[in-house]
């Protein structure tokens, strides 16, 4: 009833083509941005900002880069946390070694630095498909982080190459509190998600899906495979690289290339395959699954069961929980969370009188 | 959304927690621990013997002089982003806040370096996290107590030394450094090649990748260059692979000496007998003949109140080694009681005066049933790490066996490392480090 269409008339091209072409889910958007910039900072602890809707924004993020890669472009990757790690890797250097670097320019610098690396070990995608491009992928994880750990100049030549964040500074405010931090960070994600949504609304995206869908015959039809592949992975390893600047800056503070490791890349693959792969909302959605739920059942374990049940059955439990729960979902609806979401969608245009 | 409504659930769940520990008298404690993933059975028999310890000063001594200790696991599963998360998950906890955070991984260390500074909650590094923090003038929340890795180096070429007859015999001696090819590897690198400088030795570095159970290259070039001696600076699985490789290339492992790592029963028994004559270095001894481990066992185990589900595994190695975390987390909150008020609980603050203060003499240690259990310790203001010694134990095919008294490093050659690093980070970060004769 209140979310139906009717009456809705478009009138001109633009009105067709805008990316919530009904009102309510504009509504919506705007609510739900207006909640999280406005609402959010005043209701939530430091704790719920810190450690939960930071990483789950920049998660997100990188699920969004993994997504325009894999969900969009075809190609299957396993080495996003590697390009995180160029990104962290990078905006650290240039706000260390280029004087009064403004924050934001280094953050777009050491996301292009992971593009070029993007697409220097996308090439092999020219030549080779799926598993076989997902193990080229995979050497760009291990190598990554065997360089930035072998050549001491990417860490400032720390003794155990380990790298500070510096603080972030925009026009003189300092972004130091957890608030200001969150804030920050989502103004960054939602401007660069809304990029993507139009990204992949756009002849850049179509030819990426068309690519995806039928190489061959997207080539019959005129687009040049190397060009679609290539800024598949430039935009991905440029999106993942911002993620990861932020994960230095905005949110541990100081990483070593170590943290960006094998674990990580899957863990942002299975993100995208949670909430949905070739959907920005199913980024934002897998990336909460994935973040929050271990946290939510260490939580409930260690309040619930305290004291009665051995303390490593519980860490144990967890895991157990977690994997099954992820095989249900797989099973219940393979095509992620965003699909649940967009059934929710079509049931409630019928609602209350379906068929 | 499905975010709102797990945000939802997980606030109630967060609410529930919090309303538990009003209750006054009770220190807190957050403890960061891992109990699955890799290095599980590791977090479990540490974090397992500093609960009993806690356990056994609650039902011997009712406290720390009335106060209960209370605490709360939060697992992080060695992982960076989930360690924060615990972090800020406990720091609030409790009727003063988390006392203090130690997190049992170099990388959450680094993770939360900045923010214990802004929480005042102090960090307790016990052998491994950030070295140069033992410069307390620059690094006021952190102690990487009792040893650090650079101490640890210098101590096992003053081992090393001794073995030889004298430090200035390791003249034109070839010493193998087989290290874990990762940050913590790599902090033997610098220390190494000073001393080297220094004795007149040369340093053969070879690198193991992660995991590293696959050496027989490493070995090979081992056998070819004839070190004198091997040391293994390895983690996990690396250890007992290097040991087994070295038996099957012929190297003898008496000549092999590991780091405090490479040096648990996890290492050793996998191994089987080539891990025979193995040495190791330890800032803590195994066994159960410590009057502080029966103690445990009577107020404890006794009671079936224990935390290990392995029983065997109490007086292991890195249990014992929790037991040490838990003696100088239950020391500092005793001594910061002395001065901030006796039988209250202290908060973040306090607690890290009391660390910064602790003195463990050797008369301590008696009347803890630690003598020879772990070294004695007096931490200052300037020197976070306080010791510096360790001890060498050789795994006889059954068990860790003590065969050296408690070894110095060589502070001389140290000490400059750590203020000259500490110094670097004070300039990078715009810290002014304290003037340490102002503080009492």
């Amino acid at each position: 009833m209140l979310y139906r269409e009717a009456g809705q008339f478009k009138v001109s091209y633009q009105e067709d083509q805008q990316i919530f072409p009904i009102r309510q889910d504009r509504v919506g958007f705007i609510a739900i941005l207006g909640f999280f910039f406005l609402v959010l900072p005043f209701l939530a602890s430091e704790y719920w900002l810190q450690a939960i809707l930071i990483p789950v924004l920049i998660f997100s993020l990188a699920a969004i880069g993994l997504n325009i890669l894999t969900g969009y472009a075809g190609q299957l990757s396993l080495g996003s946390a590697a390009f995180m790690a160029v990104g962290a890797f990078g905006a650290y250097n240039f706000m260390l070694r280029v004087d009064g670097m403004p924050f934001l320019v280094a953050l777009a610098i050491g996301g292009l630095c992971a593009a070029l690396v993007g697409v220097a070990f996308g090439l092999p995608s020219l030549r080779i498909k799926g598993f076989y491009l997902a193990v080229a992928t995979l050497a760009a994880q291990f190598f990554i982080v065997w360089a930035l750990v072998k050549f001491p100049w990417f860490s400032n030549n720390s003794s155990s190459g380990v790298i500070s964040a510096q603080q972030i500074e925009i026009l003189g405010f300092a972004f130091d509190t957890p608030v200001s931090k969150y804030l920050l960070t989502l103004g960054i994600v939602a401007v660069l998600a809304l990029a993507a949504k139009n990204l992949v609304r756009s002849t850049t995206g179509r030819s990426w899906m068309a690519v995806r869908d039928m190489d061959v015959a997207a080539e019959v039809i005129g687009i040049r495979p190397m060009f679609a592949k290539l800024s598949a992975f430039a935009v991905s390893s440029f999106y993942c690289g911002v993620a990861g600047a932020l994960y230095a800056y905005a949110y541990l503070g100081t990483v070593e290339p170590e943290g960006f490791n094998l674990d990580l890349s899957f863990k942002i693959l299975f993100m995208i395959i949670i909430g949905g792969v070739g959907s920005i909302m199913g980024s934002f959605l897998g990336a909460a699954f994935i973040v929050l739920l271990p946290i939510f059942l260490n939580v409930a374990m260690h309040s619930l069961f305290a004291g009665s049940m051995p303390a490593g059955l519980g860490s144990n439990l967890e895991l157990i929980i977690f994997g099954g729960l992820i095989i249900f979902f797989l099973i219940v609806e393979p095509h992620g969370l965003a699909r649940l979401w967009q059934i929710g969608k079509e049931k409630l245009r019928l609602w209350p009188f379906p068929h | 959304m499905k975010l709102k409504h797990t945000a939802l659930i997980g606030a109630a769940v967060a609410g529930l927690l919090a309303t538990g520990y009003a209750a006054a008298q009770e220190q807190f404690i957050g403890l960061p621990s891992y109990r699955v993933g890799p290095f599980g059975s590791n977090g479990a028999s540490l974090y397992g013997g500093w609960i009993d310890y806690m356990a056994m000063i609650n039902a011997r001594d009712g406290g720390i002089n009335g106060v209960k200790l209370t605490w709360e696991e939060c697992e992080t599963e060695y992982n960076n982003a989930r360690g924060v998360e615990c972090y800020e998950r406990l720091k609030t906890k409790g009727a003063t806040g988390n006392t203090v955070f130690q997190p049992l991984s170099t990388g959450i260390t680094y993770s939360v370096l900045e923010k214990v500074a802004q929480d005042k909650i102090p960090m307790v590094t016990i052998g491994y996290g950030r070295t140069d923090a033992a410069d307390g003038r620059v690094f006021p929340w952190v102690f990487p107590m009792i040893s650090t890795y650079w101490t640890q180096a210098s101590a096992i070429i003053n081992y090393l030394g001794t073995k030889e007859g004298g430090i200035d015999k390791l003249k034109g001696k070839k010493i193998g450094l087989l290290y874990h090819d990762s940050a913590y590897g790599k902090e033997s690198h610098a220390i190494l090649d000073k001393l080297a400088a220094k004795h007149g030795f040369t340093v053969e570095k070879i690198a193991v990748a992660n995991p590293g159970n696959e050496q027989q290259a490493q070995w090979l070039q081992i056998r070819q260059m004839k070190p004198d001696y091997v040391i293994l600076w390895g983690w996990g699985v690396m250890n007992p692979t290097a040991l087994r490789t070295a038996a099957k290339t012929g190297y003898s492992r008496d000549k092999i000496v590991g780091v405090w790592w490479s040096g648990s029963e996890e290492d050793t028994i996998p191994a089987g007998d080539a891990a025979k004559g193995y040495t190791a270095a330890g800032f803590n001894v195994a066994g159960t003949n410590y009057p502080v481990v029966q103690e445990i066992q009577k107020h404890v185990y006794a009671k079936n109140a224990g935390n290990m589900a392995d029983k065997d595994r109490v007086g292991s190695v890195l249990y014992n080694r929790g037991v040490v975390h838990g003696i100088i987390t239950v020391e500092a909150i005793r001594k910061a009681q002395e001065k901030y008020g006796k039988g209250k609980p202290v908060t973040g603050e306090q607690a890290r005066w009391g660390f910064e203060n602790l003195d463990i003499d050797n008369a301590r240690l008696t009347q803890l049933g630690a003598a020879g259990f772990m070294p004695d310790l007096k931490i200052t203001c300037a020197d976070h790490e306080g010791a510096g010694k360790v001890k060498f134990q050789q795994w006889d095919g059954t068990k860790w066996k003590v065969v050296t008294d408690w070894i110095q490093g060589d502070q001389s050659v140290v000490r400059p490392m750590i203020e000259e690093s500490a110094a670097a980070y004070a300039k990078e970060k715009g810290i002014t480090p304290r003037d340490c004769s102002k503080e009492s």
